[in-house]
């Protein structure tokens, strides 16, 4: 009997805790469902190639958009990727000190910075100083939130190389900065790559830093230093307006971003576990 | 031979090793000077609204553009029932995701399973609103509310009328956003969790549920709140889903079904508008209370799960 109640609770919590699973994973299907059902009416050739029109008017597309994140991502790349790389290797392979501790510190402590914060960043720093909105401003917003995520993957997959290869290397003469760069970087490779690809998939998405950063435009982006559309503000700005068929390109808008990051987060682990076998 | 060999050698190696040293260096400093900008452009920024409202910006709820009178206190209780809900819905179910995953769930079930609570964080943010502004707030609106005010309808919580767009949506949607994270965390804290601890209470006789309760949980303890502390911090600084289904109106109420605004809200939708300096400034005020929150979250933190990933030196290879 009483062993009995005790088998009976143990097969009680596994069924609540195993429902809390199941709980939390209905949203993200809902999401996918409806996003993929309401979004694949709309995508078209032209809607991934055309501006978008006015209200009312058939046809356009998130074109400019697309590109819009491309460049902007691609900038945030350009200040984010090398700062974050080198600062993680210098973290894995000179940190053990105090100053290293206090940037791993900082590092991690920087990883929780609200989006809006890195916007209002890029406001006041670029923005103000440029006069203009700009696609810089919503590449600096964005490389704020990438700097902290690729730094600190970066130190990790560093962390995971063997002490035996270094000294192996060290052994034969090599210098400890040609160690580092030819042979400890290129076996943490797949890692880095995980990290930097996962940090973008995690900015494209990002509206918050460029509302007020990159703005908007609903024309071909011209020139680095104006306001430039994106595909996030481009879905927030068509979903709170009250035009049924604005509603229909932020769903399609929101499923050419889902895809797009998707086949980043599951591309990048598919891609790693079947090359390194683990 | 040796004597002239070996300093050449090691001058040469000794060079290339600073030259690299330095240069990797730098850019780790670069890191600590952005998180000074960060907090130098937010704190100069909002300069003239602290010069100007002192301590009363965090207490007063006039917010009033026109007449530029600015008090941040509807956004704050905005943001933290927001937060404190989220946190009240998502607490247990992250625990049970993390129990689950960790101790109760077959083992070939358990990597599949992390990794698609996991994807859920990668959804963006516009679209998890789009989603709540469509499916969410007309769920809320017509399937939870009314039964909410039928039978908790004396408590002021569940009073007035509900349009979908509410603190209520809000505080849901924050939960569901920050179940991957809290979830996670608390799971890397369970599997920290020295194995002798588990086997002792096997040996002992106890079950798959006892073994969790008394041997893994105590444990696991500081590392779990550590992971419930993080997702506060996200909650806090979430903004595009919450600004899209929470209402946006500065109200004080005590109904779930009013609709309210929060920091981060308020920051998205007027910052572009605000036309006056000090406009501007009271946001980036805002902002700056934002970031405060957040730098003092994240620490609280790290400390938490810093100390037990450090003292049990990590259960996992």
């Amino acid at each position: 009997m009483k062993w009995n109640k005790r088998k009976f609770i143990d097969r009680t919590m596994s069924f609540f805790t195993a429902a809390c699973v199941v709980i939390a994973i209905i949203p993200l299907l809902s999401i996918l469902y409806i996003v993929t059902i309401n979004g694949i009416s709309a995508i078209n050739l032209d809607f991934l190639t055309q501006l978008p029109s006015p209200v009312g008017e058939a046809g356009g597309g998130l074109g400019n958009a697309i590109q819009g994140t491309f460049i902007v991502v691609g900038i945030a790349c350009l200040i984010g990727l090398p700062v974050g790389i080198l600062s993680g290797v210098y973290l894995s392979e000179y940190g053990d000190n105090r100053f290293g501790r206090f940037v791993s510190f900082v590092a991690d402590v920087l990883t929780g910075t609200p989006s809006i914060v890195a916007g209002i960043f890029g406001y006041t720093f670029i923005v103000l100083y440029f006069g203009s909105f700009s696609a810089i401003a919503g590449g600096v917003a964005l490389s704020v939130l990438m700097i902290p995520i690729v730094t600190r993957t970066t130190e990790e997959s560093l962390r995971l190389v063997p002490g035996s290869i270094k000294e192996a290397s060290l052994a034969l003469g090599i210098p400890k900065w040609k160690t580092t760069l030819y042979i400890v970087l290129s076996t943490a490779r797949s890692g880095i790559l995980t990290g930097v690809l996962l940090s973008i998939a995690r900015i494209s998405g990002e509206t918050a830093p460029l509302l007020f950063t990159s703005f908007g435009n609903m024309f071909w982006a011209n020139g680095l230093d104006q306001p430039i559309s994106t595909m996030p503000v481009q879905i927030y700005t068509y979903a709170i307006t009250p035009f049924p068929d604005w509603h229909a390109k932020a769903w399609a808008g929101a499923l050419v971003l889902i895809i797009l990051i998707m086949i980043l987060n599951i591309g990048v682990r598919f891609v790693t576990r079947r090359k390194y076998g683990v | 031979m040796n004597k002239l060999k070996l300093p050449f050698f090691d001058r040469s190696k000794l060079s290339g090793d600073f030259i690299f040293e330095a240069v990797v260096g730098s850019f780790a400093f670069g890191i600590i000077i952005l998180a000074f900008l960060l907090f130098n452009e937010l704190f100069i920024g909002s300069e003239l609204s602290r010069n100007t409202f002192g301590l009363s910006f965090l207490t007063t709820s006039t917010w009033d553009p026109v007449n530029e009178i600015f008090g941040a206190l509807p956004f704050i209780f905005g943001t933290i029932v927001s937060s404190f809900l989220a946190l009240l819905i998502a607490v247990p179910f992250s625990l049970g995701i993390a129990i689950y995953l960790s101790e109760l769930a077959p083992e070939k079930l358990r990597a599949p399973l992390s990794f698609i609570i996991e994807l859920l964080a990668a959804i963006p943010s516009v679209i998890i609103g789009l989603w709540g502004i469509f499916i969410l707030a007309p769920f809320i609106r017509d399937q939870l509310a009314p039964p909410l005010s039928t039978y908790l309808g004396f408590l002021p919580l569940f009073q007035g009328p509900m349009y979908g767009l509410s603190m209520l949506t809000g505080g849901v949607i924050l939960a569901i956003m920050i179940i991957p994270i809290t979830s996670s965390i608390s799971r890397e804290a369970i599997l920290t969790v020295p194995a002798h601890q588990r086997e002792g209470a096997i040996a002992l006789g106890a079950t798959g549920w006892e073994t969790t309760q008394i041997a893994v949980l105590p444990y696991a303890r500081s590392g779990i709140f550590g992971a419930v502390i993080l997702g506060f911090g996200r909650a806090v600084g979430e903004t595009m889903a919450v600004t899209m289904v929470i209402g946006n109106s500065p109200l004080i109420s005590a109904s779930l079904f009013s609709p309210s605004y929060t920091m981060a809200s308020v920051i998205a939708n007027e910052f572009v508008e605000a036309t006056s300096k000090l406009y501007i400034s009271s946001l980036v005020e805002i902002g700056f209370l934002l970031l405060m929150v957040s730098v003092i979250i994240n620490i609280a933190a790290r400390i938490l799960v810093w100390k037990l990933l450090r003292v049990e030196g990590g259960g996992r290879a």
